[in-house]
């Protein structure tokens, strides 16, 4: 206090020769600076300290685009930390990136949590981290649900298709083959982009494939226990009576592939997460109503079946009722031939209501079919190879009843059940046809052939002749009788010597004639007259009808 | 050799601020005041040791962080990057620019390093009030005074690149807290050369 208050007067008062001695406790308050400035390096440094996170190491097959010091680590496009080493691992198969993350990002090392490389990639469900472009690429986090904490990490080669916390439902789905579906490839809910395929496996049997789709929410909802999915990829034309039909999904599954699926039935609570559905090849098969017990048949043809395929269809009355599993060629020993075994499977359900109406037999379904396909036989059904495309020569099974067949009877005991056969339509149209062929290879074409060339020889010969003699006499014919003509022409026109002649001629005609018929009158009253001359009182002229004639005459 | 006579032995002090020569009592010399201006008067500036001592010291601790951390950074077509002094003189020596690598490393390593030897000789043998080399540490302590002025290069440039690179997405470049600490040495090294009473370096005998 005294002090202060002295320094206060000092200031204020005049100067003076001698002054009170000046504290020594002003020379500690400079060292205050040093001080301040350790503390604030320390503090950087206590700061740098508590604001590392753990290290982590994630293992990837390459460190493309990986930089130490430089490539972030990032959740939700928050960078949480940085790669800080990158090394080879001890037997060289892959690379081994450390990554300090940031104290506050320690929760995401998690057992289950996945890193992956963000890298710019182009494909034909679009492009995704074109930002890293420029940037160069990133480490992605995707974090794990695991309760425990772990250390090191297997990166994923690709980004993940579902990142966890996405609302949304996981699906399982069986398919034959895969087709051209891929990880991402969408899935369409009345042509709504509504999800994606997460993950596909192929069984251990190597018979199916396993296919995990995610459906975002709130589609997924829209999944119930009878909803069907089918293969929306490429495009689906049908050329049915109404004209043609072109239907797809969008312009991508046509190129990349796609899911569609749809409710058979309306309403059904949603299905829970993880249940699996089968993938039908196209809408049509999955919105069919289910084929229910199916049944095996063998069929033996005798002759060859070019152009049935397995897969064929198995008609009966029109209607598909099963499709060819299998094709295998026999021997038939005693008659040196080779007879075809077709297999087929038909499913009597397609049958529909009729078969409520169909007699029952007794035994399990089997047993019901063979007796029943027996007494069917016994009236005449038989499968026959046809002709189901003309063009391509594609055959299908169909079952027909033919009048007139050979009796054959079925064995109800027989496994498998075995229909009798009768050669196909288009066989005997064949063979129709080969008769044909083979009388016209009978005709003596050659000889016709030479005939008609020597023919076509003299005809070719008369044809000069005509040219060469014929046509200029013909000619010089034709202006004679052109000459002629004109002539003619000149004769009879009106003012011609010969019309004149005649009308003269004509005249002196008529004249006679009169005379003629006044001399018959005459006569015909005087027949006396030709020996006594004429009477002094006989008229010469008539006045009544010959003077009309007369007139007629003159005209 | 003459003996130079001294304004301690003659009871005189100039004034610091108006340069007033003033007779002062021997025991009163600590604090008096000018009898034209008013300022305090002091033979030699009051703690001057210490404070630059002081300052000197807190310098070099602020030279830690300047050099550890970024100083500057670099976002170029969407790609950051943190810089420090080091590894940008690095960069510049491996890149083929020499010049730049060797202007930097003398405005940010080699000027501060001997602004910290040269002040902590001066400070040292003034303490001592050694004899030794006198004229020498006079032209060193100029010499500190003269690059103080250039001191702040780096500074200067982190600053203009900041303001001129601002593209965007395309480059921007923005400092980072290294360059404070930088300039912070720089602004010590300044005041404890301030600080320093050079005519500290006289004082004590003539001859050892």
């Amino acid at each position: 206090m005294v002090t202060n208050m002295s320094d206060v007067l000092e200031k204020i008062a005049p100067p003076k020769a001698s002054a009170i001695s000046a504290p020594r406790r002003r020379i500690s308050l400079v060292w205050i600076l040093p001080v301040l400035a350790a503390l604030i390096g320390l503090s950087m440094v206590v700061h740098a300290w508590l604001s590392a996170g753990p290290e982590i190491t994630i293992d990837f097959q390459t460190a493309e685009g990986l930089e130490v010091e430089k490539t972030p680590v990032k959740y939700k496009d928050v960078t949480v930390g940085v790669v800080s080493a990158i090394a080879l691992s001890y037997d060289g198969s892959h690379v081994t990136a450390t990554v300090s993350l940031d104290k506050h990002a320690a929760n995401l090392a998690r057992a289950d949590t996945r890193f992956w490389v963000v890298r710019p990639r182009i494909g034909l469900q679009g492009v995704s981290g074109i930002d890293t472009l420029l940037s160069g690429a990133y480490i992605g986090v995707d974090k794990g649900t695991s309760a425990t904490p772990s250390r090191n990490f297997r990166g994923l080669e690709a980004p993940p298709t579902v990142v966890n916390g996405t609302p949304g439902k996981s699906f399982v789905l069986h398919a034959d083959d895969l087709g051209s579906l891929d990880i991402g490839s969408p899935i369409y809910y009345r042509h709504i982009r509504v999800g994606r395929v997460a993950s596909y496996r192929l069984d251990s049997d190597g018979h199916d494939v396993t296919l995990e789709i995610f459906i975002d929410a709130p589609y997924d909802h829209f999944v119930a226990a009878k909803t069907r999915f089918w293969h929306a990829s490429g495009v689906d034309i049908s050329l049915g009576a109404d004209g043609l039909k072109l239907d797809t999904q969008s312009l991508t599954t046509v190129l990349a592939g796609g899911i569609a699926f749809g409710n058979a039935e309306e309403g059904g609570a949603p299905a829970p997460a993880k249940t699996a559905f089968e993938l039908a090849k196209d809408q049509r098969t999955a919105m069919a109503p289910s084929d229910g017990d199916s049944q095996y048949l063998l069929l033996r043809f005798e002759d060859s079946l070019r152009g049935l395929a397995v897969g064929a269809p198995v008609e009966f009355a029109g209607l598909n009722i099963g499709r060819v599993v299998s094709l295998d060629l026999d021997y038939d020993a005693p008659a040196r031939r080779f007879p075809t075994l077709v297999g087929v499977v038909i499913y009597p359900s397609r049958l529909g209501g009729v078969l409520a109406r169909l007699p029952k037999y007794s035994g399990n379904s089997e047993q019901q079919a063979a007796a029943f396909l027996a007494n069917l036989v016994q009236h005449g059904l038989r499968a026959q190879a046809r002709s189901g495309n003309l063009l391509t020569g594609q055959l299908y099974v169909s079952f027909e009843f033919v009048s007139h067949a050979p009796n054959v009877a079925l064995d109800p005991a027989a496994r498998p059940i075995s229909i009798p056969t009768v050669p196909g339509s288009f066989d005997h149209m064949q063979e129709q046809i080969a008769t044909i062929v083979s009388k016209v290879e009978k005709m003596p074409l050659d000889a016709i052939g030479q005939h008609l060339d020597a023919s076509l020889v003299d005809l070719d010969k008369s044809l000069k002749q005509v040219n060469g003699e014929v046509l200029p006499a013909t000619t010089r014919s034709l202006q004679q009788a052109g000459l002629t003509f004109q002539t003619v022409q000149g004769a009879l026109s009106d003012n011609a010597p010969l019309q004149q002649n005649l009308q003269q001629t004509m005249l002196q005609v008529q004249r006679t004639a009169q005379s003629v018929r006044t001399l018959t009158d005459m006569l015909g009253r005087h027949p006396d007259a030709l020996l006594k001359g004429l009477p002094s009182d006989a008229r010469l002229t008539e006045p009544t009808p010959s003077s009309t004639v007369s007139k007629e005459y003159a005209q | 050799m003459t003996v130079q006579l001294r304004a301690s032995t003659l009871g005189m002090v100039g004034c610091h601020l108006c340069g007033l020569v003033c007779e002062v009592p021997p025991d009163a010399a600590h604090a008096s005041s000018c009898p034209r201006c008013g300022a305090a008067l002091h033979a030699r500036r009051p703690n001057s040791l210490a404070r630059a001592w002081a300052c000197l010291l807190a310098a070099v601790i602020f030279y830690v962080p300047a050099n550890i951390l970024p100083v500057m950074h670099t976002n170029m077509l969407g790609r950051g990057s943190d810089s420090t002094i080091s590894t940008g003189i690095v960069e510049f020596w491996k890149a083929g620019s020499y010049g730049i690598a060797l202007v930097i490393f003398i405005a940010s390593v080699a000027v501060p390093c001997a602004k910290f030897l040269a002040l902590g000789l001066l400070l040292v043998t003034g303490k001592r009030r050694t004899p030794w080399a006198r004229r020498e540490r006079a032209l060193l302590y100029r010499l500190v005074e003269l690059v103080g002025y250039w001191s702040m290069l780096d500074v200067l440039v982190v600053a203009i690149v900041a303001g001129i690179v601002k593209f965007k997405a395309l480059a921007d470049v923005e400092p980072c807290i290294g360059i404070l600490f930088f300039g912070g040495v720089v602004i010590l090294t300044m005041l404890a050369a301030m600080q320093f009473d050079p005519r500290i370096t006289w004082d004590g005998n003539e001859h050892e």
